[in-house]
Order: C-alpha cells, then structure tokens, then sequence
C-alpha cells in the first residue's frame, strides 16, 4: 500500500515534472523542433531531378518564361549541390550553375556560359540578389538547411483549412536580406504553405504560397506551383515544378566543373 | 579621335523541340556597324551590313556520357571580304569514363580569370574579324583528356592543325594602315610549319575562397611574332603585310581569391621563343585587378560592378598594346526580365598616354530577340 502511494505520487510528481518540461519548453525550443522535424522528414531522398518553368510577371501583366532543369544532390550534413541549366530563354540556353550550398559559410558557385565555354566563379555572398531577374532571391531558392535560421514558434493556425504551426525564423546567415521570415508549416506533413518575408528595414517584402502538393516515394512532398509576390513593387515569379524524379543514381562526379561544362 | 566605330547586333534563337535527346538550336543575325569619321584609306566605308548565322546540333546518349555536338558559323559581310567568313566552331565527341573524360575533334577551351585581357587562354586562336575585342575564337581540332580529382582538374591537349588569326580585308574597318594580306601564306620560322602538333597542361583546383589555375603550352604562339611586307606601295611604303608565326614554351598562372565583395584576379604568362628572329628571348606579362559588385545598389534588385585591371608587359609597346595600361569598367546589370545589362569601360595607356573607351548593352526582346548595341571610341 505504502510501496503504492509512493509510486503513485512519484509517477504524479513525474507527470508533474513533464507537463512543467513542456509548458517550460520556450516558444524558441518549439519553433525549433518543428523545424528539426520537418528536416527529418525531408532526410534520404539522396538526389532528384526536375523541370522547372518560371514565369515573370510585371505589375502591368507582362510576362517573360523562363526554363530551367535542376539536379539536385543530398548531402549529409552539409548543403545539398545543385546544378541548374537553363533552356530558355533563347539567349542564355545552355547557361548553368553548379552551387555547393552551405549553412552559415557562403556558398561555392560556378557560374558556365556557354558562348564563352567559360566557368566563372561566382562571389555568391551576397545571395539577396534576385535569381535571374525573378523575384526569387538565391537564398529563397537555395537548399533549406537547419542551421540557416533560428526559430520561434508564434502560434496555431488555420490557414486556408490546413491545421498549421506559425513559426519564425531569424536569418544565421549575416548577409540575408531579411531580418526574418514568417512560415505556416503544415502540422500533419510538416511542409511550408506560405512564408512571408521581411526585408532589412523589417517592412514586409514578399510572401510566397505553395500549391500542388505531391508525395514522391511515399514520403517526400514537393510543391507543383510556388508563387513569390513582390508587395513593393507589385511583381510576382511563379514556379511551376514537374517531372519529379527521386533516387536516379546520380554522384558527386555529376556535380562538378567538367559536368558543368557538359551540362546541356 | 581618330576612329569612332558603332555597332547594332540583332540575334534571334532558332529553337526546335529535343528530339529523342538530339537537337538543333542556333542564331541567325543582323548588324550595322558605322563609323563618325571618314577613313584613312578610301577603299575603307563608313558603314557596313552584315549578317550572321550559328546553327548547332547536339546529340547525347548513355545518359549524357557521351555526346556530339556540332557548331557552324557563317558571317556574310556587305564590304570586307575576309569579314566574309565561316567557321566549324565545333564538331566533337565527348565521352565520360568514370572521372575520366576525353573530347575529339574540334572544339573550344577557355582558361583564366581576367575580364579585359585573356592572357593564359591560348588554345583557341581569335577570330579578329568578328570583333576588336578578340573574344570570338576560330574552332581548334583536338584530342583533350582531363580528370577531375579531389586534389583538382588535369586537362591534358594534343592540338593538331594551327590555326592563323583572321584580319580584317583591304575594305575592311578598324584595321591597321597597312593590310594583313590572309591570302599570302604565311610565314612560319620553323621547319615543320603548320603541321607543328602543339601541347598543352593544365592543373587547376580550389581551395575555399580560392580559385587557381596553372597552365603550359609548347606550340606555335597564336598571336603572330612579327609581320613583313610583301608588297610595297609606289612610295616605297609597305603595300601589304603577312604574320610570322613562332613556336614558344609559355608558362601561365592564374587565380582569384573573394575578400567580402571584393574579388581580386591575376594572371601571368612566361613566353619563351623557340625559333625565329627572337629566339631565346622571354616576355612576361601579367594582368591584375579586382572586381566589386554592389549588390542592389539602388535599393532594388540592380547591381553596380566596378572592374578595374592594370595590364604590363616587359616587351616593347610594338608588340602588345597592354604594356602598361589601366582598363577600368562599369557594369550595369539592372536583373530585370529582359535582362538589360549596360557596361562602359575605359582603357588608358601610361606610356603613350592613349586612351580608348567603350560601351555594350544589351537587352531581350520578347522571348527569342537580343539587341545589342556597342560603341568604341579611339584617340
């Protein structure tokens, strides 16, 4: 009885420690552990490939296409190496980039044009710069590390009927061109739905919304449509991804310089 | 100021659809090209039409692991008849053996880091017709075995069948006073002439922020040693010139390194004559300089690049135009849609105290048009 009242107790005090753990877990460690697991979540693709089309869109309508395949390498640990080779437009078909992407350190990237035959090494610390001429910066379209930001979760919410966390995140990195972002993370698959972004000066720049989910391989979700507007300037850059393929036995030998050059 | 050239580019892009991974693309273009003041020589104009067209095939299989590739020139020019021209730019074979990778056939390299002066880029002769500023290349037959390593890239060139420099015709314009005669033969002041196979390596790697590249080339200089007259005009003056070609050992070495914005380069050659009249005798030369971008510099998504190079040479002013001279340049690049980029440069002789200037933008039109519009200036 007594051996029962002391275990007893002690399982409450033990369920008090662990409500008094979770209700101490700061709104910092949650935006955290969402993003761990929606790290974890995206872990083991190994490599993938896509085309993508990005259409440019002016406030007056206009619009301008681009197409552009992406190769994308996983690396543990580490950035993901990405090579990105343009179709169109015209003029700069055959151009490609191969990125090594990094956390915190900058970027390594080449840059190939094809009517030199030359690869240029490109100073990519600055990776605010708009991502040819879209309103997509290189660091929107870069790989998603952990380390990238810090994280503060906000609150719950509903957005559009998807159940979400709200959660913010602090650029690490000091050349960012945001003080932060604001992303709803979807709370069953724990992939982003919308992100909004707040230029130096924190007023708020872009906002970006994914559509067209698709679950490759049972597991990894990639969105179909991802649409970037500009508040500022009133223009928008939608991507339109397809032709998703995981796992195609790509290696580091295809994400180098001599690759790059072959790239077509 | 002497010569004021203008030129207006117009290109379109030929596109068809891959075909079971075999496609043909290309250009076909349109150019004006005047000039503010009469010429020197009356057969020379003060306008000229050209037009020009590239198409290109490509075809890959075994996933990409090898390729052919295939890429024609023909320029059609309304006056000089050596601007006249065509050229197989490209037609080679690729394949990939693991880290390996060999080209045959005739092909294009570029090498170094420098933007107003490519010093170290020696496998491809310049094709001078097309522009002054040397950066179109003639096609050069090859067999090229390169691997890419963790400790860096090796490419190895077996260069049959030299290639001379082309020059602008008796009509044609800028060119110098007296005519390269390209008709004449040439001269070569070594036995095996043109046949000369030339040899070159090249080492290069990185190492986080650095980027280096070290070359040699034992061949025939692509840039001609020395011109004599063939033909002598009633005054007595030369009426028409041909190059001599030369064999050298050249020894090359370029890198970059990023400090913040900053990127700073170099290159630098060693050229030592194997035959001819300078036998024996070294020339080096080197270009230094750093490039900076401002990255939104108007608070927008345009960028502000400033070059600045300072090219030397140890030879006489005769020999090189770069012996002391400071190029500077201003790069534009507004990252819209149309990809309009402006960029205006200066270069200024210490020694004789010359200066010439330039301006290229260019700007998408629709989806398949460029304009491109470029404006020299000479004193």
């Amino acid at each position: 009885m007594n051996r029962n009242i002391i275990q007893t107790s002690a399982a409450a005090i033990a369920l008090c420690l662990l409500s008094f753990s979770i209700s101490a877990e700061t709104a910092e460690e949650k935006g955290l552990a969402i993003a761990i697991e929606a790290d974890k979540r995206d872990e083991g693709f190994a490599d993938s490939t896509a085309n993508m089309t990005m259409e440019l869109r002016n406030k007056q309508g206009d619009t301008s296409i681009r197409y552009i395949r992406i190769r994308t390498l996983e690396v543990i640990g580490d950035g993901d190496k990405s090579m990105s080779i343009f179709d169109k437009p015209a003029d700069v078909k055959g151009t490609a980039f191969l990125t090594f992407s990094h956390a915190i350190k900058p970027d390594e990237q080449w840059l190939y044009l094809p009517a030199l035959k030359r690869v240029k090494r490109i100073n990519s610390k600055n990776k605010s710069g708009p991502f040819m001429g879209s309103e997509f910066a290189y660091e929107d379209i870069a790989s998603q590390e952990l380390e990238k930001y810090s994280y503060k979760y906000l609150r719950d919410e509903t957005l559009n009927g998807i159940d979400s966390f709200v959660i913010e995140r602090y650029p690490a990195y000091e050349h960012s061109g945001y003080t932060r972002t604001v992303a709803w993370i979807n709370k069953a698959e724990y992939r982003p739905e919308k992100i909004v972004f707040y230029d130096r000066k924190n007023s708020l720049l872009k906002t970006l919304t994914y559509d067209g989910y698709q679950q490759y391989l049972d597991k990894y979700w990639r969105a179909g449509q991802m649409n970037m507007e500009n508040h500022q300037t009133g223009k928008s850059t939608t991507l339109a991804w397809k032709d998703y393929q995981f796992k195609t036995g790509l290696d580091d030998k295809d994400f180098n310089k001599n690759s790059l050059k072959r790239a077509r | 100021m002497k010569h004021v050239l203008t030129g207006f580019i117009l290109a379109t892009a030929l596109l068809q659809t891959p075909v079971i991974a075999a496609q043909w693309s290309g250009y076909v273009s349109g150019q004006y090209r005047g000039f503010f003041e009469d010429p020197v020589d009356p057969r020379q104009h003060n306008t000229y039409l050209s037009a020009a067209a590239e198409p290109e095939f490509y075809h890959s299989w075994q996933g990409g692991d090898h390729s052919f590739n295939t890429i024609l020139f023909y320029r059609v020019d309304q006056h000089d008849d050596n601007r006249t021209h065509g050229d197989i730019r490209e037609l080679s074979w690729t394949g990939v053996y693991d880290a390996f990778e060999v080209t045959a056939g005739i092909s294009k390299v570029f090498w170094g880091v420098a933007e107003t002066q490519h010093l170290v880029d020696i496998i491809n002769q310049t094709d001078l017709v097309e522009n002054v500023d040397g950066e179109d290349k003639l096609g050069q037959p090859m067999i090229k075995l390169s691997t890419e390593q963790d400790w860096g890239s090796v490419d190895f060139f077996v260069l049959p069948g030299f290639r001379e420099r082309t020059f602008p015709g008796v009509e044609g314009r800028p060119r110098p006073e007296v005519v390269v005669d390209t008709d004449a033969n040439a001269i070569y002041d070594f036995s095996a002439g043109q046949d000369h196979i030339d040899l070159a390596l090249r080492y290069s790697h990185y190492i986080g922020e650095w980027e280096f590249g070290l070359s040699y080339f034992s061949g025939i200089d692509r840039l001609p040693s020395d011109f004599v007259p063939i033909a002598f005009a009633p005054n007595g003056q030369p009426g028409a010139i041909v190059p001599v070609y030369s064999l050298i050992n050249q020894a090359g070495i370029d890198g970059q390194v990023f400090f913040g914005d900053w990127t700073w380069k170099l290159e630098a050659i060693n050229k030592e004559f194997r035959s001819g009249r300078r036998k024996g005798s070294h020339n080096f030369q080197s270009v230094v300089g750093f490039e900076y971008t401002w990255v939104g510099f108007t608070g927008a998504a345009s960028d502000l690049g400033f070059v600045v190079e300072y090219h030397y040479s140890d030879a006489n002013t005769r020999e090189t135009i770069f012996n002391n001279d400071l190029a500077t340049a201003l790069r534009y690049v507004l990252n819209d849609a149309q990809s309009t980029e402006v960029l205006l440069g200066f270069l200024t002789d210490a020694d004789t105290h010359t200066a010439a200037g330039f301006i290229e933008a260019s700007r998408r039109i629709g989806q398949n048009w460029m304009l491109e519009a470029e404006l020299r200036t000479y004193n």
